[in-house]
C-alpha cells in the first residue's frame, strides 16, 4: 500500500537509494517502515521550547556529492588543526557532507579486531553485527524525527570493540559540513562489548556560513558490562542549519559512559541527551558546555535513568546566553522503582551576558524508590562584578576579566576533552562565540 | 628617582546613599610604610575600596591622585597599572582560572602588548615567590582562591603583590585569620618589598603585624576620618591601652561610621 506522504522523498525512492547502497534487505525494510510510521508519530516535545514552526522535515537534497581526501595533508586546514599532528598512528574517519571522505585505522585497532568505519560500509560488511544494536538505543518509532532519522540514514560511523579490547588512543570522527546543500542524517554507533573501553571523540564542523538545511543525528553509545565508553563531542554547525541531534548511552552492569559535550551551534538546536543506566552498578557522567549567541534558540535536555541498583549519575551543564539568543537547560535525574541505592546528581548553571538573552535551568528529579540519593543545584546569573573588579585591580582589562572569567565557567567541561586539538578548538570557538 | 607619591584630599565617600568616608587626608609616599588602625567599621575597607575604584563606592567629593594623576579619572585596571595595588580582605574566588594563568595575565596587561615575559621566565619568578612564600607549588595550578583556606588567600594577596611589584600597595586586613607562622611569612613577603620605590598603606586592628613590620606612620581612623597621627609608639600605646583613651580625648562616644562627632 502506498500513500501520498508529506516527506520529501518517498519510499520508492528510499529503496532505490538503499539498493544502490547495496545496504542489507532488513535495513531497506528498516528504512521503509520507518518513513511509513513517521506519519502518525507526533513530533518530539522539548520542554520549554515551542518547535512547532522550525524545518525538520522538508529538504531538497539527500546526498550531495563530495570528493574525498586522499590523505590528512588533502584536509581543509579547520579539519586539519582538529587532528591531533603529533599522534599520526590515531583511527581518524572524516566525512564530508554525506561522503565517507577519508578513513585511517590505527594497527592496535586492527590487530584486535576493532571495527570502525562509516555507515555504510557497516551496513555492507558487518551487516549482522549493525543489525544488532541500529536503532536500539534510540527506537525509530520514540518519535517523528527518529523515524525520518532512520528512514533517511545518509552518513555516520560506526565503531565496535571487542569483548576485553582497551584502547587507549582516541578514535577521532570529523563531520565537515561544507555544501551549502547539504542535510545531514547522520548515524553514530558506537558499541564497546563487555569488560572494553574506548575513548571516541567527534567534531561537526561547519565551513560554509552559506547553509540553509536540516541536521538530524542521532548517536546510540552501548556499553557492555563492565566497558567503559568516554564520548566526546564538539558541535560547531552552522547559523542556517535547524539541528536535532539525540545522543544516547545504554550501560550495562559495571558500565560507565562519560560525555564531555561543546554545543557550540550557531543554529537553532534541539539536543537531546539520555544515559540510560541499565545495569546494576552503572555509572554515567555527562558534561556539557554551550553558547547561545545572536538569535538562536536552543534546548538542552539532559537525562540520566537509573534502572540498575548502585547506580551514579552525574550531570554537569554550563551555558553561556548573549545577544537576544534563548538557551533551555533541562536536567532529569530519573530513578525507576527497584534501582536502590543509587545517586543522581546535577548542575547546571547558565552566565548570561547581555540584557536581551534568555537563559532558563530546570533541573528535574523523579524518583520512584525510597532507597537512594539525590540532588540539584541551578542557577541563571550574570558575570559577577566583585569578580571583574578582582581581576581588574591587577591590571587585567575588563574585556580580558570577562574573557577569564568565561571560561573559567566553562573550563570544567572543556578540559574534560581527550583531545588537545579538539580543546584548542574548543576553547578558540568558544572565544569567537563569546566575544 | 624618588618614589611615587599617593595623596589623598578630603575624601568623601558614599555607599549606596550613605556617607561613609567623611574628608580623609593622607600622603604617602615610596618609602614608607603607613598603618591605620581603628575599630571595626569605622571605614578602613570603604577607604581603600574606594581608592582601588570598587563598583559599589561612590566618591562624592575630594581627590585622590598619584604622582599627580587623578586616580579617580582611571578605571580600576588603569589605576592598577599606574602603580596601584590592593591587597582585599575578602578576595573574589574565580573557579576555572588558574592562579598562574591569572598571573601571568595581569602581569603581561602591565608590561603591555610587545613586552610579554615569557612563559619560562614566568615559572621561575612565580616558583621563586611562591618558595620564598612557602607556598606548596601546585598552589600555581589550583583555580584562583577557590576553595583556599583564609590564610591560603592571604598570601595568595602577598604573592600577587611581589609578582606585580606596584608602586603603592594597600594591604586591607592582611594579617586577620593568620596564625603566627602565617602571619611571619607574609610580613617577610611586605619587608622583602620595602625600598624607595614602594610605598604602603596596611590597615589594621592589631598591633601584632607591626611586631614584624615597623611602620614609619600609624594612624587612627574612626567615623569615617583619620583622627590622630603618629609614629610606630602610637601603635604599642593602641596594644597597650586599647582605643578607649583617644575617644575620650576627643570626645567620641561611638567610633563607628553613622555617628555624628
Ligand atoms: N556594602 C555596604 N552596604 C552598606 N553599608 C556598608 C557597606 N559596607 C560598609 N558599610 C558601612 O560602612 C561602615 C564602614 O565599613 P568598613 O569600611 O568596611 O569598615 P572597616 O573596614 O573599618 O571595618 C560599616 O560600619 C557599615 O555601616
Ligand atoms: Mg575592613
Amino acid at each position: 500500500m502506498t500513500t501520498e506522504t508529506k516527506w520529501p522523498f518517498d519510499q520508492e525512492y528510499i529503496t532505490s537509494f538503499s539498493k544502490e547502497m547495496s545496504e542489507p534487505a532488513w535495513l531497506t525494510e528498516l528504512r521503509v517502515q520507518s518513513l511509513e510510521k513517521a506519519e502518525d508519530l507526533p513530533m518530539p516535545k522539548p520542554d520549554k521550547t515551542k518547535i512547532n514552526k522550525w524545518n525538520f522535515t522538508q529538504f531538497e537534497k539527500l546526498l550531495v556529492k563530495s570528493d574525498v581526501f586522499s590523505s590528512i595533508d588533502e584536509l581543509p586546514e579547520e579539519v586539519k588543526a582538529l587532528v591531533d599532528q603529533e599522534a599520526k598512528e590515531n583511527s581518524l574517519y572524516v566525512q564530508r557532507n554525506n561522503k565517507p571522505a577519508y578513513l585511517q585505522l590505527s594497527k592496535e585497532m586492527q590487530e584486535q579486531g576493532v571495527v570502525f568505519t562509516d555507515i555504510f560500509t557497516a551496513a555492507r560488511e558487518y551487516s549482522d553485527l549493525l543489525k544488532k544494536y541500529f536503532m536500539t538505543a534510540v527506537k525509530t518509532d520514540e518519535n517523528r524525527l527518529t523515524a525520518l532519522h532512520a528512514a533517511f540514514v545518509n552518513g555516520g560511523a560506526f565503531l565496535y570493540v571487542p569483548k576485553n579490547v582497551q584502547i587507549k588512543n582516541p578514535i577521532q570522527a570529523i563531520f565537515l559540513h561544507d555544501d551549502a546543500e547539504a542535510n545531514l542524517f547522520n548515524h553514530v554507533l558506537v558499541v564497546a562489548e563487555d569488560n572494553s573501553s574506548l575513548t571516541y571523540v567527534e567534531n561537526y564542523i561547519s565551513t560554509t556560513g552559506a547553509a540553509n538545511g536540516l541536521v538530524n543525528i542521532v548517536t546510540e553509545a552501548i556499553a557492555g558490562a563492565n566497558a567503559k565508553i568516554q564520548y566526546g563531542a564538539v558541535d560547531t554547525l552552522a547559523a542556517g542549519l535547524t539541528t536535532y541531534v539525540n545522543r544516547r548511552g545504554h550501560a550495562g552492569r559495571d558500565a560507565r559512559i562519560e560525555w564531555a559535550l561543546g554545543l557550540m551551534n550557531d543554529g537553532n538546536t534541539i539536543s537531546e541527551n539520555v544515559t540510560n543506566l541499565v545495569g546494576d552498578g552503572s555509572y554515567g557522567d555527562t558534561k556539557m558546555v554551550m553558547v547561545g549567541r545572536g538569535e538562536q534558540t536552543q534546548n538542552f535536555t539532559t537525562s540520566i535513568i537509573h534502572f540498575g541498583k548502585n547506580s551514579e549519575g552525574y550531570i554537569l551543564k554550563h551555558g553561556v546566553v548573549k545577544d537576544s539568543a534563548t538557551s533551555i537547560f533541562n536536567g532529569i535525574g530519573k530513578i525507576e522503582h527497584g534501582a536502590s541505592k543509587s545517586n543522581a546528581e546535577q548542575e547546571s548553571r547558565v552566565l548570561m551576558l547581555s540584557e536581551k538573552a534568555r537563559g532558563d535551568a530546570n533541573p528535574i528529579l523523579l524518583i520512584d524508590e525510597d532507597d537512594v540519593t539525590a540532588g540539584h543545584a541551578a542557577s541563571v546569573g550574570r558575570v559577577d562584578p566583585l569578580q571583574l573588579y578582582y581581576l581588574m585591580s591587577r591590571g587585567i582589562p575588563k574585556t580580558e576579566a570577562e574573557r577569564l572569567v568565561i571560561h573559567g565557567f566553562l573550563a570544567p567541561v572543556v578540559n574534560e576533552l581527550p583531545i588537545e586539538g579538539v580543546k584548542k578548538q574548543l576553547v578558540e570557538v568558544i572565544e569567537r562565540k563569546v566575544k | 628617582m624618588a618614589g611615587s607619591v599617593l595623596s589623598i584630599k578630603d575624601l568623601h565617600v558614599e555607599i549606596e546613599g550613605k556617607e561613609i568616608l567623611k574628608g580623609v587626608n593622607l600622603e604617602v609616599k615610596g618609602g614608607e610604610i603607613h598603618a591605620i588602625m581603628g575599630p571595626n567599621g569605622t571605614g578602613k575597607s570603604t577607604l581603600s575600596s574606594s581608592i582601588m575604584g570598587h563598583p559599589k563606592y561612590e566618591v562624592t567629593s575630594g581627590s585622590v591622585s598619584l604622582d599627580g594623576e587623578n586616580v579617580l579619572d582611571m578605571a580600576v585596571d588603569e589605576r592598577a597599572r599606574a602603580g596601584l595595588f590592593l591587597a582585599m580582605q575578602y578576595p573574589s574566588e574565580i573557579s576555572g582560572v588558574t592562579n598562574a594563568d591569572f598571573l601571568r595575565s595581569a602581569l603581561n596587561s602591565r608590561l603591555g602588548e610587545g613586552n610579554e615575559i615569557s612563559l619560562m621566565k614566568f615559572i621561575r619568578k612565580m616558583d621563586k615567590q611562591m618558595e620564598f612564600l612557602e607556598m606548596d607549588l601546585d598552589m600555581a595550578q589550583r583555580y584562583l582562591n577557590e576553595g583556599f583556606s583564609g590564610g591560603e588567600k592571604k598570601r595568595n594577596e602577598i604573592l600577587q603583590l611581589m609578582m606585580l611589584e606596584p608602586k603603592i600597595a594597600i594591604l586591607d586586613e592582611i594579617d586577620s585569620g593568620l596564625d603566627i607562622d602565617a602571619l611571619k611569612v607574609v610580613s617577610k613577603g611586605i619587608n622583602e618589598m620595602r625600598g624607595e620605590d614602594f610605598g604602603c598603606l596596611i590597615i589594621t586592628h592589631y598591633q601584632r603585624l607591626l611586631d614584624y613590620i615597623t611602620p614609619d606612620h600609624v594612624h587612627v581612623m574612626m567615623q569615617g576620618r583619620i583622627v590622630k597621627s603618629g609614629g610606630p609608639e602610637l601603635a604599642q600605646r593602641l596594644e597597650a591601652e586599647g582605643y578607649d583613651w583617644i575617644k575620650k580625648e576627643l570626645g567620641i562616644e561611638d567610633e563607628t561610621v553613622g555617628q555624628e562627632a
